[in-house]
Protein backbone atom coordinates (compact mmCIF):
# COMPACT_ATOMS: atom_id res chain seq x y z
CA UNK A 1 0.00 0.00 0.00
CA UNK A 2 2.92 2.25 0.69
CA UNK A 3 4.49 2.02 -2.22
CA UNK A 4 1.51 2.31 -4.64
CA UNK A 5 0.73 5.88 -2.82
CA UNK A 6 4.16 7.07 -3.10
CA UNK A 7 3.74 5.51 -6.67
CA UNK A 8 0.79 7.88 -7.25
CA UNK A 9 1.78 10.80 -5.42
CA UNK A 10 5.21 10.71 -7.66
CA UNK A 11 3.42 10.49 -10.83
CA UNK A 12 0.95 13.45 -9.76
CA UNK A 13 3.71 15.64 -9.09
CA UNK A 14 5.43 14.72 -12.11
CA UNK A 15 2.67 14.89 -14.53
CA UNK A 16 0.57 17.90 -12.80
CA UNK A 17 2.34 20.75 -14.84
CA UNK A 18 1.52 19.74 -17.76
CA UNK A 19 -2.39 19.06 -16.74
CA UNK A 20 -4.81 21.98 -17.44
CA UNK A 21 -5.92 24.39 -14.78
CA UNK A 22 -9.60 23.05 -14.97
CA UNK A 23 -8.14 19.27 -14.42
CA UNK A 24 -6.20 20.34 -11.23
CA UNK A 25 -9.47 22.18 -9.93
CA UNK A 26 -11.15 18.87 -10.57
CA UNK A 27 -8.48 16.82 -8.96
CA UNK A 28 -7.89 18.64 -5.72
CA UNK A 29 -11.44 19.12 -4.90
CA UNK A 30 -11.53 15.14 -5.22
CA UNK A 31 -9.11 15.17 -2.81
CA UNK A 32 -10.68 17.25 -0.06
CA UNK A 33 -13.97 15.34 -0.83
CA UNK A 34 -11.56 12.25 -0.50
CA UNK A 35 -10.41 12.94 2.96
CA UNK A 36 -14.07 13.38 4.38
CA UNK A 37 -15.23 10.12 2.72
CA UNK A 38 -11.83 8.13 3.93
CA UNK A 39 -13.73 9.64 7.23
CA UNK A 40 -16.51 8.27 6.76
CA UNK A 41 -15.42 4.58 5.42
CA UNK A 42 -13.81 4.32 8.96
CA UNK A 43 -17.84 4.70 10.37
CA UNK A 44 -19.48 2.84 7.82
CA UNK A 45 -17.33 -0.61 8.40
CA UNK A 46 -18.54 -0.03 11.76
CA UNK A 47 -21.90 0.15 10.17
CA UNK A 48 -22.38 3.69 11.31
CA UNK A 49 -23.88 5.89 8.19
CA UNK A 50 -23.18 9.72 9.30
CA UNK A 51 -25.78 12.07 7.59
CA UNK A 52 -23.91 14.86 9.20
CA UNK A 53 -20.00 14.86 8.09
CA UNK A 54 -20.63 17.87 6.36
CA UNK A 55 -20.31 19.63 9.85
CA UNK A 56 -16.66 18.89 10.34
CA UNK A 57 -16.24 19.83 6.40
CA UNK A 58 -17.82 22.79 7.29
CA UNK A 59 -16.04 23.60 10.63
CA UNK A 60 -12.89 22.73 8.65
CA UNK A 61 -13.63 25.08 6.15
CA UNK A 62 -14.89 28.08 8.16
CA UNK A 63 -11.86 27.90 10.04
CA UNK A 64 -9.26 28.00 7.58
CA UNK A 65 -11.42 31.24 6.36
CA UNK A 66 -11.79 32.58 9.27
CA UNK A 67 -7.61 32.16 10.09
CA UNK A 68 -7.40 33.92 7.12
CA UNK A 69 -10.13 36.79 7.60
CA UNK A 70 -9.36 37.57 10.76
CA UNK A 71 -5.34 37.23 10.98
CA UNK A 72 -4.43 37.34 7.21
CA UNK A 73 -3.24 33.76 7.44
CA UNK A 74 -3.38 32.34 3.98
CA UNK A 75 -0.98 29.22 4.57
CA UNK A 76 -2.62 25.77 3.39
CA UNK A 77 -0.74 23.68 6.14
CA UNK A 78 -1.59 26.05 9.01
CA UNK A 79 -5.07 26.15 7.47
CA UNK A 80 -5.74 22.60 7.06
CA UNK A 81 -4.36 22.49 10.50
CA UNK A 82 -6.25 24.57 12.36
CA UNK A 83 -9.60 22.84 10.10
CA UNK A 84 -8.22 19.32 11.95
CA UNK A 85 -7.61 20.81 15.31
CA UNK A 86 -11.23 22.15 15.30
CA UNK A 87 -13.33 19.47 13.80
CA UNK A 88 -11.53 17.04 16.06
CA UNK A 89 -12.18 19.32 19.23
CA UNK A 90 -15.76 19.45 18.22
CA UNK A 91 -15.81 15.98 17.41
CA UNK A 92 -14.80 15.18 20.75
CA UNK A 93 -16.94 17.21 22.77
CA UNK A 94 -20.47 15.92 20.52
CA UNK A 95 -18.53 11.99 20.87
CA UNK A 96 -19.69 11.66 23.82
CA UNK A 97 -22.90 12.20 23.15
CA UNK A 98 -23.11 10.45 19.73
CA UNK A 99 -21.04 7.28 20.23
CA UNK A 100 -24.29 6.22 21.93
CA UNK A 101 -26.71 6.17 19.04
CA UNK A 102 -26.40 3.23 16.17
CA UNK A 103 -28.47 2.55 12.88
CA UNK A 104 -30.50 5.45 12.13
CA UNK A 105 -30.55 7.54 15.22
CA UNK A 106 -26.89 8.34 14.75
CA UNK A 107 -28.09 9.28 11.21
CA UNK A 108 -30.17 11.22 12.25
CA UNK A 109 -28.87 13.05 15.12
CA UNK A 110 -25.53 13.96 13.35
CA UNK A 111 -27.86 15.39 10.42
CA UNK A 112 -29.50 17.36 13.20
CA UNK A 113 -26.19 18.69 14.54
CA UNK A 114 -25.19 19.80 11.16
CA UNK A 115 -27.89 21.54 10.76
CA UNK A 116 -27.92 23.05 13.80
CA UNK A 117 -24.46 24.70 12.40
CA UNK A 118 -26.23 25.27 8.90
CA UNK A 119 -28.79 27.77 11.35
CA UNK A 120 -25.97 29.50 13.01
CA UNK A 121 -24.17 30.47 10.00
CA UNK A 122 -26.69 31.79 8.39
CA UNK A 123 -27.63 33.74 11.19
CA UNK A 124 -24.29 35.43 11.89
CA UNK A 125 -23.60 38.62 10.20
CA UNK A 126 -19.39 38.27 11.17
CA UNK A 127 -18.90 35.15 8.74
CA UNK A 128 -21.10 36.60 5.97
CA UNK A 129 -24.37 35.03 6.83
CA UNK A 130 -25.90 33.04 3.55
CA UNK A 131 -23.02 34.59 1.25
CA UNK A 132 -20.15 33.39 2.83
CA UNK A 133 -16.77 35.13 2.21
CA UNK A 134 -13.89 34.64 0.14
CA UNK A 135 -10.92 33.04 1.05
CA UNK A 136 -7.29 34.90 0.42
CA UNK A 137 -4.86 32.91 -2.05
CA UNK A 138 -3.12 29.94 -0.73
CA UNK A 139 0.53 30.25 0.03
CA UNK A 140 2.93 27.59 1.14
CA UNK A 141 5.49 28.04 4.00
CA UNK A 142 5.30 31.88 3.56
CA UNK A 143 5.70 31.57 -0.35
CA UNK A 144 3.67 33.01 -2.47
CA UNK A 145 3.50 30.83 -5.74
CA UNK A 146 3.00 32.95 -9.03
CA UNK A 147 -0.59 32.87 -10.15
CA UNK A 148 -0.62 30.39 -12.65
CA UNK A 149 1.49 27.85 -10.44
CA UNK A 150 -0.82 28.00 -7.22
CA UNK A 151 -3.32 25.21 -8.49
CA UNK A 152 -0.73 22.68 -8.72
CA UNK A 153 1.18 24.24 -5.69
CA UNK A 154 -1.85 23.57 -3.75
CA UNK A 155 -2.59 20.42 -6.05
CA UNK A 156 0.70 18.71 -4.69
CA UNK A 157 0.10 19.64 -0.94
CA UNK A 158 -2.65 18.52 -1.14
CA UNK A 159 -2.05 15.14 -2.47
CA UNK A 160 1.07 15.07 -0.01
CA UNK A 161 -1.52 15.35 3.01
CA UNK A 162 -4.47 12.86 1.57
CA UNK A 163 -1.22 9.98 0.78
CA UNK A 164 -0.23 10.74 4.28
CA UNK A 165 -3.69 10.35 5.76
CA UNK A 166 -4.12 6.92 3.52
CA UNK A 167 -1.29 5.87 5.02
CA UNK A 168 -2.07 6.19 8.74
CA UNK A 169 -5.97 5.13 8.26
CA UNK A 170 -4.52 2.32 6.48
CA UNK A 171 -2.27 1.82 9.86
CA UNK A 172 -5.29 2.33 11.99
CA UNK A 173 -7.45 -0.41 10.15
CA UNK A 174 -4.81 -3.10 10.98
CA UNK A 175 -4.37 -2.46 14.53
CA UNK A 176 -6.81 -3.78 17.05
CA UNK A 177 -9.24 -0.72 17.58
CA UNK A 178 -9.54 -0.19 14.10
CA UNK A 179 -10.51 -4.02 13.31
CA UNK A 180 -13.29 -3.97 15.90
CA UNK A 181 -15.21 -1.87 13.36
CA UNK A 182 -16.68 -4.97 11.71
CA UNK A 183 -17.16 -6.85 14.86
CA UNK A 184 -19.39 -3.57 15.79
CA UNK A 185 -21.07 -3.70 12.51
CA UNK A 186 -22.36 -7.57 13.20
CA UNK A 187 -22.95 -7.21 16.71
CA UNK A 188 -22.03 -5.33 19.82
CA UNK A 189 -22.86 -7.02 22.71
CA UNK A 190 -20.06 -9.92 21.63
CA UNK A 191 -17.36 -6.97 21.22
CA UNK A 192 -18.31 -6.40 24.72
CA UNK A 193 -18.52 -9.61 26.19
CA UNK A 194 -14.64 -9.51 24.50
CA UNK A 195 -13.65 -7.22 26.66
CA UNK A 196 -13.92 -4.10 24.12
CA UNK A 197 -15.90 -0.72 24.46
CA UNK A 198 -17.68 -0.52 21.53
CA UNK A 199 -18.65 3.20 22.66
CA UNK A 200 -15.00 3.84 23.29
CA UNK A 201 -14.15 2.44 19.33
CA UNK A 202 -17.01 4.24 17.68
CA UNK A 203 -15.96 7.93 19.56
CA UNK A 204 -12.22 7.48 18.42
CA UNK A 205 -13.23 6.60 14.92
CA UNK A 206 -16.06 9.35 15.32
CA UNK A 207 -12.96 11.85 16.06
CA UNK A 208 -10.86 10.53 12.99
CA UNK A 209 -13.59 10.95 10.74
CA UNK A 210 -14.22 14.32 12.02
CA UNK A 211 -10.92 15.08 11.48
CA UNK A 212 -10.21 13.96 8.30
CA UNK A 213 -13.56 15.86 7.24
CA UNK A 214 -11.55 19.33 8.73
CA UNK A 215 -8.98 18.67 6.59
CA UNK A 216 -11.01 18.25 3.85
CA UNK A 217 -12.89 21.42 4.27
CA UNK A 218 -9.94 23.33 4.72
CA UNK A 219 -8.80 22.75 1.79
CA UNK A 220 -11.83 22.81 -0.34
CA UNK A 221 -12.30 26.36 1.05
CA UNK A 222 -8.55 27.26 0.11
CA UNK A 223 -9.23 25.29 -3.55
CA UNK A 224 -12.63 26.88 -4.22
CA UNK A 225 -11.47 30.35 -2.75
CA UNK A 226 -14.89 31.02 -1.40
CA UNK A 227 -17.10 29.23 1.19
CA UNK A 228 -20.55 29.68 2.68
CA UNK A 229 -23.29 28.11 4.89
CA UNK A 230 -24.11 25.67 2.05
CA UNK A 231 -21.60 23.24 2.93
CA UNK A 232 -23.18 22.04 6.69
CA UNK A 233 -26.21 21.69 4.64
CA UNK A 234 -27.62 18.21 4.88
CA UNK A 235 -27.63 17.72 1.14
CA UNK A 236 -23.87 18.42 1.39
CA UNK A 237 -23.57 15.28 3.48
CA UNK A 238 -25.23 13.41 1.06
CA UNK A 239 -23.13 14.15 -1.41
CA UNK A 240 -20.11 12.17 0.83
CA UNK A 241 -22.50 9.79 1.48
CA UNK A 242 -23.06 8.84 -1.98
CA UNK A 243 -18.74 9.11 -2.86
CA UNK A 244 -19.21 6.24 -0.22
CA UNK A 245 -21.01 3.92 -1.45
CA UNK A 246 -19.66 4.66 -5.18
CA UNK A 247 -16.49 3.91 -3.83
CA UNK A 248 -17.12 1.24 -1.48
CA UNK A 249 -15.08 0.36 1.76
CA UNK A 250 -12.73 -2.10 1.15
CA UNK A 251 -9.77 0.01 0.70
CA UNK A 252 -7.93 3.50 1.45
CA UNK A 253 -7.77 4.67 -1.92
CA UNK A 254 -11.52 3.69 -3.32
CA UNK A 255 -12.18 6.80 -1.72
CA UNK A 256 -10.26 9.03 -3.45
CA UNK A 257 -10.86 7.39 -6.79
CA UNK A 258 -15.03 7.38 -5.65
CA UNK A 259 -14.14 11.46 -5.50
CA UNK A 260 -12.40 11.88 -8.74
CA UNK A 261 -14.80 9.63 -10.51
CA UNK A 262 -18.00 11.95 -8.85
CA UNK A 263 -16.11 14.75 -9.69
CA UNK A 264 -16.32 14.03 -13.03
CA UNK A 265 -19.87 12.44 -13.00
CA UNK A 266 -21.16 15.53 -11.28
CA UNK A 267 -19.13 18.12 -13.70
CA UNK A 268 -20.28 16.42 -16.82
CA UNK A 269 -24.05 15.85 -15.75
CA UNK A 270 -23.95 19.72 -15.14
CA UNK A 271 -22.51 20.60 -18.70
CA UNK A 272 -24.71 17.96 -20.53
CA UNK A 273 -28.01 19.29 -18.52
CA UNK A 274 -27.92 21.56 -16.25
CA UNK A 275 -31.85 21.21 -15.26
CA UNK A 276 -31.61 17.15 -14.66
CA UNK A 277 -28.11 16.72 -13.73
CA UNK A 278 -29.86 15.77 -9.89
CA UNK A 279 -32.07 13.10 -11.36
CA UNK A 280 -28.22 11.27 -13.28
CA UNK A 281 -26.56 11.50 -9.83
CA UNK A 282 -30.07 10.01 -8.06
CA UNK A 283 -30.36 7.14 -10.91
CA UNK A 284 -26.40 6.70 -10.73
CA UNK A 285 -26.64 6.19 -6.94
CA UNK A 286 -29.80 3.78 -7.32
CA UNK A 287 -28.12 1.51 -9.83
CA UNK A 288 -24.89 1.24 -7.80
CA UNK A 289 -26.91 0.23 -4.55
CA UNK A 290 -29.55 -2.37 -6.50
CA UNK A 291 -25.97 -4.20 -8.81
CA UNK A 292 -23.13 -2.94 -6.74
CA UNK A 293 -23.54 -3.21 -3.34
CA UNK A 294 -19.54 -2.85 -2.69
CA UNK A 295 -19.04 -0.06 -4.46
CA UNK A 296 -16.89 0.66 -7.86
CA UNK A 297 -13.60 0.17 -6.27
CA UNK A 298 -13.37 -2.38 -3.87
CA UNK A 299 -14.30 -5.43 -5.87
CA UNK A 300 -11.23 -5.18 -8.03
CA UNK A 301 -8.92 -4.17 -5.50
CA UNK A 302 -9.99 -7.05 -2.94
CA UNK A 303 -6.58 -8.92 -3.67
CA UNK A 304 -4.81 -6.37 -1.73
CA UNK B 1 -42.71 -0.59 8.34
CA UNK B 2 -38.74 0.32 9.73
CA UNK B 3 -38.57 2.38 6.39
CA UNK B 4 -36.99 5.96 7.08
CA UNK B 5 -38.10 7.66 3.71
CA UNK B 6 -36.40 10.55 2.04
CA UNK B 7 -38.92 10.16 -0.68
CA UNK B 8 -41.97 11.41 1.32
CA UNK B 9 -40.31 15.17 0.99
CA UNK B 10 -41.21 14.91 -2.76
CA UNK B 11 -44.39 13.60 -2.41
CA UNK B 12 -45.22 16.50 -0.10
CA UNK B 13 -43.85 18.65 -3.54
CA UNK B 14 -45.69 16.60 -5.80
CA UNK B 15 -49.08 17.08 -4.45
CA UNK B 16 -48.09 20.52 -3.61
CA UNK B 17 -47.18 20.97 -7.38
CA UNK B 18 -50.40 19.14 -8.61
CA UNK B 19 -53.20 20.43 -6.54
CA UNK B 20 -51.43 24.19 -7.13
CA UNK B 21 -51.49 24.02 -10.95
CA UNK B 22 -54.74 21.97 -11.06
CA UNK B 23 -56.59 23.90 -9.04
CA UNK B 24 -55.13 27.33 -10.86
CA UNK B 25 -56.55 25.89 -13.81
CA UNK B 26 -59.71 24.85 -12.68
CA UNK B 27 -60.63 28.43 -11.37
CA UNK B 28 -59.30 29.38 -14.60
CA UNK B 29 -62.22 28.35 -16.37
CA UNK B 30 -64.71 30.38 -13.52
CA UNK B 31 -66.05 26.87 -12.19
CA UNK B 32 -67.64 27.19 -8.76
CA UNK B 33 -64.73 28.02 -6.25
CA UNK B 34 -66.17 26.45 -3.60
CA UNK B 35 -65.81 23.16 -5.56
CA UNK B 36 -62.08 23.68 -5.78
CA UNK B 37 -61.18 22.08 -2.86
CA UNK B 38 -62.30 18.86 -4.21
CA UNK B 39 -59.59 18.93 -7.19
CA UNK B 40 -56.82 20.12 -4.64
CA UNK B 41 -57.11 16.70 -2.76
CA UNK B 42 -57.82 14.67 -6.46
CA UNK B 43 -55.18 16.50 -7.81
CA UNK B 44 -53.08 14.93 -5.07
CA UNK B 45 -54.34 11.64 -5.36
CA UNK B 46 -53.87 11.68 -8.74
CA UNK B 47 -50.71 12.31 -9.17
CA UNK B 48 -49.26 11.12 -6.17
CA UNK B 49 -50.45 7.64 -6.26
CA UNK B 50 -49.03 6.30 -9.75
CA UNK B 51 -46.01 7.48 -8.43
CA UNK B 52 -46.61 5.90 -5.19
CA UNK B 53 -47.07 2.19 -6.86
CA UNK B 54 -44.13 2.30 -9.45
CA UNK B 55 -41.44 3.28 -6.78
CA UNK B 56 -42.76 0.89 -4.50
CA UNK B 57 -43.13 -2.24 -7.06
CA UNK B 58 -40.19 -1.40 -9.40
CA UNK B 59 -37.79 -0.77 -7.20
CA UNK B 60 -38.45 -0.63 -2.85
CA UNK B 61 -39.77 -4.37 -3.05
CA UNK B 62 -36.65 -5.90 -4.11
CA UNK B 63 -34.52 -3.79 -1.11
CA UNK B 64 -36.63 -4.42 2.06
CA UNK B 65 -34.05 -7.48 2.74
CA UNK B 66 -31.80 -5.03 3.04
CA UNK B 67 -30.30 -3.12 5.61
CA UNK B 68 -32.42 0.05 6.98
CA UNK B 69 -29.54 2.14 5.55
CA UNK B 70 -29.41 1.27 2.70
CA UNK B 71 -33.39 1.49 2.39
CA UNK B 72 -32.40 5.38 3.37
CA UNK B 73 -29.52 5.66 0.75
CA UNK B 74 -32.03 3.98 -1.74
CA UNK B 75 -35.05 6.48 -0.90
CA UNK B 76 -32.24 9.30 -0.94
CA UNK B 77 -31.42 8.55 -4.49
CA UNK B 78 -35.86 8.63 -5.44
CA UNK B 79 -35.92 12.11 -3.94
CA UNK B 80 -33.04 13.37 -5.91
CA UNK B 81 -34.61 11.91 -9.25
CA UNK B 82 -38.19 13.32 -8.62
CA UNK B 83 -36.58 16.68 -7.12
CA UNK B 84 -35.74 17.15 -10.83
CA UNK B 85 -38.97 15.48 -12.19
CA UNK B 86 -40.97 17.78 -10.56
CA UNK B 87 -38.97 20.89 -12.01
CA UNK B 88 -39.28 19.22 -15.70
CA UNK B 89 -42.93 18.84 -15.40
CA UNK B 90 -44.12 22.21 -13.48
CA UNK B 91 -40.71 24.24 -14.39
CA UNK B 92 -38.90 26.16 -12.09
CA UNK B 93 -41.33 29.17 -11.54
CA UNK B 94 -43.20 29.73 -8.66
CA UNK B 95 -47.77 28.51 -8.24
CA UNK B 96 -49.67 30.79 -6.55
CA UNK B 97 -53.48 29.87 -5.58
CA UNK B 98 -54.74 32.08 -3.26
CA UNK B 99 -58.69 31.54 -3.67
CA UNK B 100 -58.97 28.30 -1.96
CA UNK B 101 -57.29 30.15 1.45
CA UNK B 102 -58.48 33.79 1.08
CA UNK B 103 -62.46 31.88 0.11
CA UNK B 104 -62.89 31.04 4.02
CA UNK B 105 -62.10 34.79 5.17
CA UNK B 106 -61.09 34.92 8.96
CA UNK B 107 -62.69 34.05 12.39
CA UNK B 108 -62.36 36.56 15.32
CA UNK B 109 -60.91 34.34 17.93
CA UNK B 110 -60.34 36.10 21.54
CA UNK B 111 -60.05 39.34 19.49
CA UNK B 112 -57.49 37.98 17.13
CA UNK B 113 -58.29 37.80 13.41
CA UNK B 114 -57.28 34.45 12.07
CA UNK B 115 -57.75 32.77 9.05
CA UNK B 116 -60.57 29.94 9.02
CA UNK B 117 -58.52 27.92 6.52
CA UNK B 118 -55.57 27.53 8.61
CA UNK B 119 -58.44 26.00 11.56
CA UNK B 120 -59.83 23.60 8.55
CA UNK B 121 -56.14 22.46 8.37
CA UNK B 122 -55.77 21.45 12.26
CA UNK B 123 -59.64 19.97 11.93
CA UNK B 124 -58.04 18.19 9.02
CA UNK B 125 -55.18 17.32 10.88
CA UNK B 126 -56.73 15.55 13.36
CA UNK B 127 -59.43 14.05 11.06
CA UNK B 128 -56.62 12.40 9.57
CA UNK B 129 -54.45 11.43 12.30
CA UNK B 130 -57.39 9.92 14.28
CA UNK B 131 -58.48 8.34 11.19
CA UNK B 132 -55.16 6.15 10.46
CA UNK B 133 -55.38 5.49 14.72
CA UNK B 134 -58.26 3.99 14.12
CA UNK B 135 -57.17 2.97 10.58
CA UNK B 136 -54.67 0.50 12.56
CA UNK B 137 -55.75 -0.42 15.56
CA UNK B 138 -59.46 -0.90 15.20
CA UNK B 139 -60.18 -2.47 11.48
CA UNK B 140 -58.99 -6.20 10.71
CA UNK B 141 -56.53 -4.89 7.84
CA UNK B 142 -54.68 -2.26 10.11
CA UNK B 143 -54.04 -5.41 12.62
CA UNK B 144 -52.78 -7.55 10.12
CA UNK B 145 -50.56 -4.16 9.20
CA UNK B 146 -48.97 -3.93 12.49
CA UNK B 147 -47.96 -7.86 12.28
CA UNK B 148 -46.73 -7.35 9.34
CA UNK B 149 -44.33 -4.77 10.46
CA UNK B 150 -43.44 -6.92 13.43
CA UNK B 151 -42.68 -9.75 11.94
CA UNK B 152 -42.80 -10.28 8.32
CA UNK B 153 -41.72 -13.72 8.11
CA UNK B 154 -44.25 -15.41 10.21
CA UNK B 155 -46.96 -13.34 8.72
CA UNK B 156 -46.46 -14.84 5.89
CA UNK B 157 -46.45 -17.96 7.25
CA UNK B 158 -49.41 -17.28 8.67
CA UNK B 159 -50.99 -16.85 5.06
CA UNK B 160 -50.82 -12.26 5.00
CA UNK B 161 -49.95 -10.99 1.76
CA UNK B 162 -47.29 -9.23 3.31
CA UNK B 163 -46.39 -7.64 -0.33
CA UNK B 164 -49.93 -6.73 -0.46
CA UNK B 165 -49.66 -4.77 2.95
CA UNK B 166 -46.40 -3.29 1.75
CA UNK B 167 -47.18 -1.52 -0.85
CA UNK B 168 -50.85 -0.19 0.53
CA UNK B 169 -48.70 1.14 3.46
CA UNK B 170 -46.13 3.12 1.42
CA UNK B 171 -49.10 4.02 -1.31
CA UNK B 172 -51.32 5.64 2.04
CA UNK B 173 -48.40 6.89 3.35
CA UNK B 174 -47.39 8.72 0.19
CA UNK B 175 -50.80 9.95 -0.47
CA UNK B 176 -50.66 11.23 3.23
CA UNK B 177 -47.79 13.03 2.30
CA UNK B 178 -48.92 14.59 -0.83
CA UNK B 179 -52.55 15.53 0.90
CA UNK B 180 -50.21 17.47 3.09
CA UNK B 181 -48.33 19.19 0.19
CA UNK B 182 -51.54 20.16 -1.37
CA UNK B 183 -53.16 21.03 1.80
CA UNK B 184 -50.35 23.85 2.30
CA UNK B 185 -49.99 24.62 -1.59
CA UNK B 186 -52.82 27.55 -1.04
CA UNK B 187 -50.98 29.51 1.78
CA UNK B 188 -47.39 29.09 0.36
CA UNK B 189 -45.96 29.87 -3.08
CA UNK B 190 -45.02 26.38 -4.34
CA UNK B 191 -41.20 26.28 -5.56
CA UNK B 192 -38.89 24.11 -5.90
CA UNK B 193 -36.93 23.09 -3.01
CA UNK B 194 -40.19 22.58 -0.86
CA UNK B 195 -39.69 19.23 -0.58
CA UNK B 196 -36.31 19.03 0.84
CA UNK B 197 -37.25 21.51 3.67
CA UNK B 198 -40.56 19.79 5.42
CA UNK B 199 -38.17 16.61 4.61
CA UNK B 200 -35.70 16.97 7.04
CA UNK B 201 -38.39 19.17 9.51
CA UNK B 202 -40.70 15.92 9.15
CA UNK B 203 -37.55 13.63 10.08
CA UNK B 204 -37.44 16.01 13.25
CA UNK B 205 -40.92 15.46 14.20
CA UNK B 206 -40.69 11.71 14.28
CA UNK B 207 -37.23 11.51 15.80
CA UNK B 208 -38.96 13.18 18.78
CA UNK B 209 -41.92 11.11 18.71
CA UNK B 210 -40.31 8.21 18.71
CA UNK B 211 -39.69 6.14 15.26
CA UNK B 212 -43.39 4.47 14.41
CA UNK B 213 -45.01 5.90 16.73
CA UNK B 214 -48.49 7.53 15.96
CA UNK B 215 -49.13 9.25 19.27
CA UNK B 216 -45.66 9.93 19.45
CA UNK B 217 -45.41 11.76 15.38
CA UNK B 218 -48.80 13.94 16.42
CA UNK B 219 -46.95 15.27 20.06
CA UNK B 220 -43.74 15.27 17.74
CA UNK B 221 -45.22 17.61 15.30
CA UNK B 222 -46.99 20.25 18.19
CA UNK B 223 -43.74 20.39 19.71
CA UNK B 224 -41.96 21.48 16.65
CA UNK B 225 -44.65 23.83 15.80
CA UNK B 226 -44.60 25.71 19.26
CA UNK B 227 -41.18 25.80 19.73
CA UNK B 228 -40.96 27.30 16.15
CA UNK B 229 -43.12 29.77 16.45
CA UNK B 230 -42.19 30.86 20.10
CA UNK B 231 -38.72 31.30 18.46
CA UNK B 232 -40.21 33.36 15.67
CA UNK B 233 -41.44 35.17 18.19
CA UNK B 234 -39.18 35.81 20.73
CA UNK B 235 -35.76 34.80 19.45
CA UNK B 236 -36.42 35.03 15.42
CA UNK B 237 -31.95 34.36 15.08
CA UNK B 238 -32.18 31.33 16.70
CA UNK B 239 -35.65 30.09 14.31
CA UNK B 240 -33.68 27.98 12.06
CA UNK B 241 -31.70 25.70 14.44
CA UNK B 242 -34.23 25.45 17.59
CA UNK B 243 -36.04 22.76 15.65
CA UNK B 244 -32.72 20.48 15.07
CA UNK B 245 -31.59 21.56 19.07
CA UNK B 246 -34.66 20.10 20.62
CA UNK B 247 -34.15 16.85 18.18
CA UNK B 248 -30.80 16.57 19.69
CA UNK B 249 -32.03 17.32 23.49
CA UNK B 250 -34.96 15.11 23.39
CA UNK B 251 -32.20 12.44 22.33
CA UNK B 252 -29.66 13.40 24.38
CA UNK B 253 -32.22 12.36 27.69
CA UNK B 254 -34.48 9.67 25.39
CA UNK B 255 -32.32 7.58 22.69
CA UNK B 256 -34.93 6.81 21.00
CA UNK B 257 -37.41 9.40 21.40
CA UNK B 258 -40.56 10.26 23.36
CA UNK B 259 -42.67 7.36 22.71
CA UNK B 260 -40.27 4.74 21.65
CA UNK B 261 -41.26 0.56 22.10
CA UNK B 262 -38.83 -1.74 24.00
CA UNK B 263 -36.41 -2.87 21.63
CA UNK B 264 -34.97 -6.67 22.42
CA UNK B 265 -31.02 -7.13 21.93
CA UNK B 266 -29.72 -9.56 19.64
CA UNK B 267 -27.02 -11.43 21.01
Amino acid sequence: MRLLISAILVLLAAVGPWLPQWAMFIMTVALARGLVVLGLLLLLRAGLVSFGQALFYCIGAYSAGALGRFFGVSDIFIQMAAGAAMAALVAFVLGFLLARYRGIFFGLLSLALSMILYGLLVKTEALGSTDGFNILPSTLFGVRPAPEWVRYAVLVSAAAVAAVAALLVHRYLQTPLGRLAPAIKDNEIRVEYMGASARQAVHVKYVIAATLAGIGGALAATTVGHIDPEMAYWTTSGEFIFIAILAGTGNVLAPFAGALVYGVIHTMAYDLSPNTWQMSLGLSLLLLIVFLPEGLFSRRLKWR
Amino acid sequence: MKIVNVTHGSFYALGAYAAASLTAAYLARGYPPMLSYAVLVGAAILVATPFAVLIERGILRFLYVRDEVVILLVTYALFLILEDVVKLIWGVNPYYIAQPYALLGSLQIAGMAYPTYNLVLVGAAVFFGGGLAWLLHRTRAGKLLLAVIHDPEVSRAMGINVGRYYLATFVLGSLLAALAGAFVAPTVSVVPGLGVDVIVLSFAVVVIGGLGSLPGAALGAVIVGVVRSLSVHYLPQVELFVIYFVMAAVLALRPRGLFSLAEPRKI
